[in-house]
């Protein structure tokens, strides 16, 4: 997003530039947030007559200071990675994918469908990744749709995204409600195959915690996306036209097959997210289960500022925030997190741009 | 099915749209992204029902609920013209923000995580079906009123040239930015007022309960090509399917989930260009040079 909100002029902020000049324009952003975030928070717990330090105390003893409250942090953070790393691949392209919420529910759906086909004792090392390849085709078929309409028909992607969302989650509730869902409820059967080993069943400390074995998926996932982004020449090309679409098509890099192969590859990594609750936690796809998760994939995407390893770190802290409410509910309702995310992501917004300016300008005086 | 029943339905079921659809092609006329609707009027329907609460009379719900939306508006426009910020992601973070602001409201001053106290309301003659609301009124005819400053008033030719050609613009002396505000806080208002007439219509507020609306009054916008009248329209319309959707349940002629699609799926249609494209103003989305 850096893209269109730099001033027309700006020195290009990927090539040339000091790494502590980029380090401080990156940083910088989230930190001024956590400080006006931490204020509202402050003033949210006077509101409700509590005291900030306590709660928030509280706070990080039920997220940060037990193995239960960690371990639900990580499961939490697990799919907020791949929405983040989704959403973040697709700006690097200089695309706005906010189908997240579909493409994960899409992913759940597909790798809930291969666990019941799959025969029950199939060895994990063949379900898990059968699963995933599901999963990651159904948030790249519901990804490719607003990508072939962008390159064939030039429709925005933010609003086909979108309205995609709600077809897309229509569709599932249309199958769960009408087909697939155990009597009473709106989920399907327990999977037969692919249950990935919790957390808990290696470190018993973990105990209750639904933290599991997708983790380890979505920090790989990560590395694949920053080799794919920083090292292999596909990636170099997407973030050209990311930077500079006009350049880059200049420059020989077919700009429509870049944006096609960004926006269904963004859906597949968000569908695999699917698999951590899916595989890791209840065992079955439920409708509603992404709600939410999709959305707050944007917030992680800016916050950790495009970097797949900024996202794996925002997606940490979005996590915590939300497990947090829990642990400070019996003082403060845990609403006042769903303010502090929001205020989160309009004060990273704003002082992006801001900063970066002010930050040049600093720079060019002391150049001069 | 009877026509009359069917008809008032659909009206009723559209205005939170028509109010929407209009604040929404304001501020996208005027080049800046309207996916905050949601967001508006979520917040205009909590501040609708704490007002009306607080003072047991529905217009003061109707004022508070403007402010409502209000400030949300000017924290949108503030990020977005003042900071340059994406609009896109602050429309996001705006929606997020108003599901948290009306959460934790609606705990402090009702104790309560899923709904308000009753409140009064407007009309409730059971004979009128709902016509005696004057906020129904005021729905019908906030598109009109929207198309006519839009199209026959200087302001409305200001926030067309500022979403076209924002730099021609400010070449005549036009202040985009000022404009911007005007447009987004029009937005705003106009949002809220769809969340304050179906609060006040369910006498209460529950949490989300826009439940999408704002989207549809997007589809609307963009279904309708920026066009007040071509967007109050395309309310109709897919207030229509809403309505046939409700008076179907039961018979199973189409499953209810279909017909939800309908808004959303014409949208992609018409942005696809299968007939006739629908092309945005200019500068949407753009920040100001």
């Amino acid at each position: 997003m850096s893209v269109t909100t730099q001033p027309i002029g700006a020195r290009p902020t990927t090539a040339g530039t000091p790494w502590r000049d980029r380090a401080e324009e990156a940083l910088i952003p989230p930190l001024v947030a956590l400080l006006v975030a931490l204020i509202c928070g402050d003033l949210l717990i006077l509101s409700y007559g509590q005291s900030p330090g306590a709660v928030y105390r509280l706070l990080l003893e039920g997220t940060w200071g037990n193995a239960y409250g960690f371990g639900q942090v990580l499961y939490k953070a697990t799919t907020l990675a791949f929405t983040g790393l989704a959403v973040s691949f697709g700006l690097r392209a200089g695309l706005f994918n906010i189908g997240g919420e579909s493409q994960l529910a899409a992913g759940g759906f597909a790798a809930a469908l291969t666990g019941l086909a799959l025969p029950p004792g199939t060895p994990l090392i063949f379900a898990l990744p059968l699963c995933m390849i599901a999963a990651g085709l159904a948030g790249g078929v519901v990804g490719s749709v607003p990508a072939y309409l962008k390159t064939r028909f030039g429709a925005h992607e933010v609003i086909v995204t979108i309205m995609l969302n709600f077809i897309v989650l229509a569709l599932l509730n249309w199958f769960i409600a009408g087909h697939l869902h155990v009597p009473e409820t709106l989920h399907t059967p327990e999977i037969h195959a692919g249950v990935l080993p919790r957390l808990a069943d290696i470190n018993s400390t973990f105990h209750g915690s639904a933290a599991n074995l997708a983790l380890i998926v979505a920090v790989l996932v990560a590395v694949a996306v920053w080799f794919y982004l920083f090292r292999a020449r596909a990636g170099y090309e997407l973030r050209a036209v990311g930077l500079q679409p006009d350049a880059a098509e200049y420059g020989g890099i077919s700009v429509r097959r870049v944006w096609m192969r960004a926006l269904t590859l963004s859906g597949v990594i968000a569908g695999i997210g699917g698999i951590n609750y899916v595989l890791g936690y209840k065992h079955y796809y439920e409708d509603g289960f992404a709600s939410g998760a999709g959305f707050l994939g944007i917030a992680v995407a800016l916050v950790g500022r495009n970097h797949p390893f900024g996202v794996l770190l925002a997606a940490f802290f979005f996590a915590t925030l939300s497990q947090g409410g829990l642990a400070i509910h019996a003082f403060v309702p845990k609403q006042m997190m769903d303010v502090l995310q929001g205020v989160v992501i309009i004060a990273v917004a704003m002082s992006v741009p801001e900063v970066t300016r002010v930050l040049r300008s600093a720079r060019r005086r002391s150049d001069a | 099915m009877n026509p009359i029943s069917f008809l008032t339905q659909m009206i009723r079921i559209a205005i939170p749209y028509l109010f929407a659809a209009s604040g929404g092609v304001v501020a996208e006329r005027a080049g800046i992204v309207s996916l905050t609707l949601e967001g508006f009027m979520l917040s205009g329907a909590f501040a609708a029902v704490l007002g009306t609460s607080y003072s047991g009379n529905p217009w003061i719900g109707v004022l508070s609920g403007m402010i409502g939306g209000l400030i949300f508006a000017l924290i949108h426009a503030v990020a977005t013209i003042r900071y340059r910020a994406d609009q896109v992601v602050v429309g996001v973070a705006i929606n997020l923000l108003a599901i948290g602001v009306t959460r934790f409201f609606l705990k402090l001053f009702f104790a309560s995580s899923s709904n308000s106290p009753r409140v009064t309301g407007f009309g409730g003659n059971i004979n009128a079906a709902g016509f005696d609301n004057p906020l129904l009124w005021l729905g019908i005819l906030v598109a009109p009123v929207v198309a006519f400053v839009v199209y026959k008033t200087p302001f409305g030719l200001r926030v067309r040239a500022s979403g076209e050609h924002p730099d021609a613009a400010e070449s005549v002396g036009v202040s985009v930015k000022r404009v911007r505000y005007l447009a987004v806080a029009i937005s705003g208002i106009l949002a809220a007022l769809g969340g304050v007439y179906l609060a006040l219509d369910q006498h209460q507020f529950t949490d989300q309960m826009t439940a999408g609306r704002g989207f549809i009054a997007i589809s609307a916008v963009i279904f309708g090509r920026w066009d007040p009248i071509r967007a109050a329209l395309a309310c109709l319309l897919f207030a229509a399917a809403e309505t046939l959707q409700i008076q179907l349940q039961g018979s199973h002629a189409i499953a209810s989930q279909f017909i939800e699609m309908i808004p959303y799926a014409l949208t992609i249609i018409a942005l696809a260009g299968v007939v006739g494209r629908a092309v945005p103003p200019a500068a949407l989305g753009k920040a100001e040079s």
